[in-house]
Formats: structure tokens, sequence, C-alpha cells
């Protein structure tokens, strides 16, 4: 059995994650090229509580070979040590070839480490993969490198588990194979006990990141601004073109971790999830953890003077060029459309 | 509060403003005339580190792998205020996955008694996010990932950590010392170099490692070493379904007002 598929979910609000549900369509498809188990990957659950059953049964529901669960105390509230102290032993005994996690901050705060624990391959962050020959062997992953504007076809080498982390949006959840009845039972850990967890960090609380008075997702048009706007004294323009349009102000990270906007401006994966009916990106290249904070608007304006920004590829239109010449001129264009 | 030794490691990184161009085999960038700069997030992982520093009248020592060229970025730390560098320098080294990577610099940063070891979050080229996680694995250290505040606690002997989560909520946490805490941009204000650091910088050292000084074989670290390989890299698609508005910027604004008016209906 060693080209078994495991998929790690999360939960979230205490129900599996969306993004989990797409980790579970990206196992299902491997191991249906794996053909081990039937076919069929396995899912794993972990937390504390009647949360954790539930998400069992709603994995159970999936084409599955079997859903494993670990309920504890000490899993009630995620930590590093809890995780990897549950799975390390559970993933050394089944020896599993692929085990599928969603790419989220969680995965990636414990993923890596864990696989430093088992002596696992770390394969971060992919968006898909095809067969280049036969098997499990001869998968060629792609994954985005330099912040999206770049991709690289990726193969993995050597012998042993490989922890690979799907990025969000790659492996749609509606793909998620149903119909099935798959069998729940407690992870098995070997002679290890869940009894025996160490967190390695003590959680003293969770907070709001404070100043979250403007809501982007109530606006109808944003206009988002990026590290290509230059600097705090290069807004005049943009609040222009904002009050000519009625837009709200957003912005990529670096513009707040720069302190050229506040905080509460902040749109992606950090910051606000937005889906106005027009979101107009000037100055920002398109990454991944941008995209996830905007996607969903109806349609999307990118001005850019790189032609190969990654932003154009989810825009419906484009300009190239500089966006201190272009956002004047639309501040008069939609003055004179408006009259 | 104890003076707190701390070790901060850096990657350089190309600075992808810069024209990119496919190397001839296809697998990385071609790198000649290729501007590098330091890591953004390592940026603020090192002044994370000064300001530790200076509070608790300890250290930073700066760690790099990588081809000779880094010997610029480590420099440049140095002149930020870093009291001494150390380069990971041999060709063994290059290729390297996060496993491969975590696991050299984990044995560098074991030799130098620190009491915090930081890094950045993920770094702009490859982006695996693992590297400090996969080190502090290497040390039995704890870790945190994504880090946006930094507090040191009177006992001297664990920080509060403030880790960013998805949708706006920050776990705070502590951690015991010796950690690995890799570090997300923003949590501070970078400085600037002033001359004084500049010139100061020429005096301090930058010892060079090889993985026989770290006690590896070469067959453990670099691409050697490492489960990835990447067989090509290439540009996505550009403008996939976008329609350019061509012209000079007051044509392409007339252009794009009217189809936002007329095609697309949201104006
Ligand atoms: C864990 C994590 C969470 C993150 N969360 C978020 C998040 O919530 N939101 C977010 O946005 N990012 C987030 N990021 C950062 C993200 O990875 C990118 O670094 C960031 O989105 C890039 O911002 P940017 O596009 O403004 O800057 P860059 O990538 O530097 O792009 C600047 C763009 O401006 C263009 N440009 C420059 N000058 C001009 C000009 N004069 N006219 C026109 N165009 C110009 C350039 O061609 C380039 O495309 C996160 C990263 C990590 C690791
Ligand atoms: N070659 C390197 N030299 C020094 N530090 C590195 C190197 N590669 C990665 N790091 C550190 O590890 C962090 C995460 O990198 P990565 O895992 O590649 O995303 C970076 O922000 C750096 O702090």
């Amino acid at each position: 059995m060693a080209s078994r598929v495991w998929v790690v979910v999360q939960l979230r609000d205490g129900q599996v994650s969306r993004i989990s549900w797409e980790a579970v369509a990206a196992a299902q498809r491997l191991a249906a090229v794996s053909g081990a188990g039937g076919g069929k990957a396995e899912a794993v659950v972990l937390g504390s509580g009647s949360a954790v059953a539930a998400a069992a049964a709603d994995l159970a529901k999936a084409d599955l070979a079997a859903v494993h669960t670990a309920d504890h105390e000490a899993l009630r509230a995620y930590t590093p040590g809890g995780w990897i102290g549950a799975l390390a032993p559970a993933l050394k005994e089944a020896q599993p070839a692929w085990v599928v996690f969603p790419h989220t901050y969680q995965s990636v705060d414990f993923v890596p480490r864990l696989a430093q624990t088992i002596g696992a391959g770390l394969l971060p962050e992919v968006t898909g993969f095809a067969e280049s020959g036969g098997g499990l062997d001869s998968l060629e992953w792609t994954r985005p490198i330099l912040g999206g504007k770049m991709q690289a076809k990726v193969r993995v080498k050597g012998e042993g588990t490989v922890l690979v982390s799907v990025q969000s949006g790659a492996f749609p959840a509606d793909g998620v194979v149903t119909g099935g009845a798959a069998p729940v039972h407690p992870l098995s850990s070997g002679s290890a006990d869940l009894a025996g967890l160490k967190p390695d960090r003590e959680i003293l609380g969770y907070e709001e990141v404070a100043g979250d008075q403007i809501d982007l997702t109530k606006a109808d048009i944003i206009l988002a601004v990026g590290r290509g706007i230059g600097g705090a004294d290069k807004m005049g323009p943009v609040e222009e073109l904002a009050k000519a349009l009625g837009a709200e102000i957003g912005a990529s990270r670096p513009v707040i971790d720069n302190g050229w906007l506040p905080r509460d401006r902040q749109i992606g994966s950090s910051g606000q999830t937005v889906a106005p009916k027009l979101y107009i990106a000037a100055g920002i290249s398109g990454a991944i953890q941008h995209l996830v904070g905007m996607k969903g608007s109806t349609v999307v304006v990118a001005i850019n003077k790189d032609p190969g920004a990654p932003i154009f590829t989810v825009a419906h239109y484009g300009i190239v060029g500089d966006l201190h010449e272009i956002l004047p001129a639309l501040t008069e264009a939609v003055r004179a459309a408006k009259g | 509060m104890k003076p707190l030794k701390i070790a901060v490691c850096i990657k350089q990184v190309p600075n992808t403003e810069a024209r990119l161009r496919v190397s001839r085999d296809g697998r990385w960038l071609d790198e000649e005339d290729l501007p590098f700069v330091i890591n953004e997030s390592d940026e603020y992982a090192l002044e994370e580190g000064l300001q530790l520093a200076e509070k608790t009248g300890g250290e930073v020592v700066v760690l790099s792998l990588g081809p000779e060229r880094v010997k610029e970025a480590l420099r440049k730390t140095l002149a930020l205020g870093a009291a001494r560098a150390v380069h990971l320098s041999d060709p063994a080294f290059l290729g390297g996955d996060a496993l491969a990577t975590g696991r050299a610099l984990a044995a560098a940063a074991e030799r130098g008694g620190f009491d915090l070891v930081l890094t950045g979050s993920q770094s702009d080229d490859v982006g695996y996010g693992g590297t400090g996680s996969v080190l502090a694995g290497w040390l039995g250290w704890p870790h945190v990932w994504l880090v946006m505040g930094v507090e040191l606690e009177e006992s001297g002997t664990s920080v509060k950590v403030t880790r960013e989560m998805e949708s706006g909520v920050n776990e705070i946490s502590r951690v015991a010392l010796p950690a690995v805490l890799e570090i997300q941009a923003g949590i501070n204000h970078p400085r600037y170099a002033s001359l004084k650091g500049i010139m100061a910088a020429k005096k301090k050292e930058i010892a060079v490692q090889t993985p026989a000084d770290l006690g590896l074989d070469a067959g453990q670290v670099g691409a050697a070493g490492s489960r990835l390989e990447i067989v090509s890299v290439a540009f996505p698609q550009s403008g996939a379904g976008a329609q350019m508005l061509d012209g000079d910027a007051k044509k392409a604004a007339a252009a794009l007002v009217e189809k936002l008016q007329k095609e697309a209906r949201v104006l």
C-alpha cells in the first residue's frame, strides 16, 4: 500500500472549510491516478468535541476509502505541537505516498515542520498536476513562483511520503466526488497516545486586527492601488478618481505595510475579501494573496505598466501604461461621461 | 532582561520589477544582468532583530545561503546594524528546497548559541514558506509562522507572539526561548542605512562556511539533498481573456469608460 493518498482537512467554524473540500477534490484525483485503496483517498480530521464527528460524517459522504479522526482536548486550539504530535506517528505508520493539505496559513505553520519531523518531502502551494509518463512517480506539478509572475513545473524525486498543499481555487470543490459511505475510525497512531500531545506554544487568545472600521465589502466600486503608486504623496489623483467614480479606495498589502494607507484598506488573504461590481486595480501585480480577495468582482480593470503582470489574467479590461498618466485621464473621462 | 543573541536569515532574490528572462536550460531565470534584492519579509525580520537586540543590549548575526553575489546583501545588513554575517557559500548548497536549505541553515544556527532565530515568512522567488519551520525542527525549538508582533516578557525566558491568521484575526501566544520566528512584512518600519553604518560595515566580518564546516555531507544539502526538482519555468499566458485598450492615456481612458458604460454597464 505504498501509494495511499491522504488528505488532512481543516475545520472553520466547526465545519470542513471550503478550501479543505478543494484539497479533498485534489486527493481524489491523485488517488485515481495511484489506484491504491481502490482508487480512493483517505481523509483525516483533527480537533476536539462534537465538531470532529460531525465533520467526519460530512467527509464520509464523499467517495473516500476511510475517514480518520483525532479527537482530543489537546487539539481544541490549533498548535503545531498538537497537530504534528497527532499526525506524525500516524503518517509514519501508514506511509502514504501523498498527503494533501489545503494551502492555508495554518497549514504553512505546521506542514513544513511535519515534513522535517517524519522525513517527508514538502511540495507547497501547487495549482495542478499532470501525468507525464505513468503513475504517481511521473507527476509534474505546477506552482507559482515570483509572486505569480511565472510558473514552475516541479517533480519530486527520491523515496517516501510527500506533503503537498493545494492553492485556493486550483481544484474546485464542486469536483469532489460524492456518494460514498466511508468508514470512520480513530486515527491510528501506533503505540503513540494522543494524551501525550504537547502544544509548543501557549495560546493566550485571539484578537481582531485593529481598525476594521471601513467595510469595503459594501462598496459597489473599488479603486485599488498597489506598490506601483510609489508613495503616500501620490494619493491625490487616486482620491480624485475615486470621487469621480463614487468608489472606495482599496490597496494591496505593500501599500499598507509601507504606511501609505491604513490597514483597513487592505484587500487579500490577510485583508478584506470583496466582490464589487467594478474593481479597478492600478499598480498591482496580481499575486495570489491579492487575487483571492477580489477575484469574485463582477468586472475587473487592470492598469499596469508591465504587460506580463499576472493581474491581467483575471482582468476583463486592461490598460498597459503609467498609472500616473492614466488615472488623471480616467478622472477626466469619467467626469465627461457623467456630464 | 538578558542580552539576546539573535540570528536573522536573509535570502537574496531577483528584483521582480526587472525584466525576467528564462535561462537557456529553461529551468530557472537567466541571472546575467538580473538585479537582486534582499527578500522583502527578510528586511522586516532584520529590523525586528535589530530592535530586539537594541532593547536588550544583544546582537544580530545574519545568515545567508547563496552564491557569491549574496555578499553584497550581507554587506547591506551589516551597514544596517548587524554585528557579523555568516555566508553559507559552496556550490553544493545551491538549488535546495525548503528542507535542504532549512537543514543547512539550522546547522549554521546551531553553532551560534542563539536565543532567537528570525526568518522572513516567505521568499519572493520560490516561495516555499517553510524554510524557517524546517530549521526550527532541526534545532528542536518552537516556531511561529507569519509573525506580526514580538513582545519580550519580563522573565526573559519567553516571548509573546502575534501570529496573523486569515480573515483579520490574530493569534496571541507565549513561546519559550530559544525559538524561531518567521516574520511577516509590515510588522515594523525597516530603517535606512546611515553613512556611518556603511563605513562601519566595511570592518565587519563575513565568515564563510561550507557543508564540511557544518558537519554536513554535500549530499544532504542543495539540489542533491532536495526532494523537489524544478523541471521548467515559464510565463503564464498574459492578458488571457482581458480586452486590452490601446493608445495614449487619454484615448485608452476614454475607451475604457465607454466600455464600462455601454458594454459592462457598471458605470
Ligand atoms: C501570508 C501572506 C499574506 C499576504 N496577504 C496579502 C493580502 O492580503 N493582500 C495583498 O495585496 N497582498 C498580500 N500578500 C503579499 C503578496 O504576496 C504580494 O507581495 C503583494 O500583493 C504585491 O503587491 P503589489 O502588487 O502592490 O506589489 P508588486 O508585486 O511589487 O507589484 C507592483 C506592480 O505595479 C506595477 N507598476 C509599477 N509602477 C507602475 C506605474 N507607474 N504604473 C503602472 N503600474 C506600475 C508593476 O509593474 C507591478 O506589477 C501576502 C503575502 C503573504 C506571504
Ligand atoms: N538561501 C537562504 N539563505 C538564508 N535564508 C533563507 C534562504 N532561503 C530561505 N531563507 C529564509 O527562509 C524564509 C522562507 O523562505 P522560503 O521557505 O523559501 O519561502 C526566507 O524569508 C528567509 O528568511
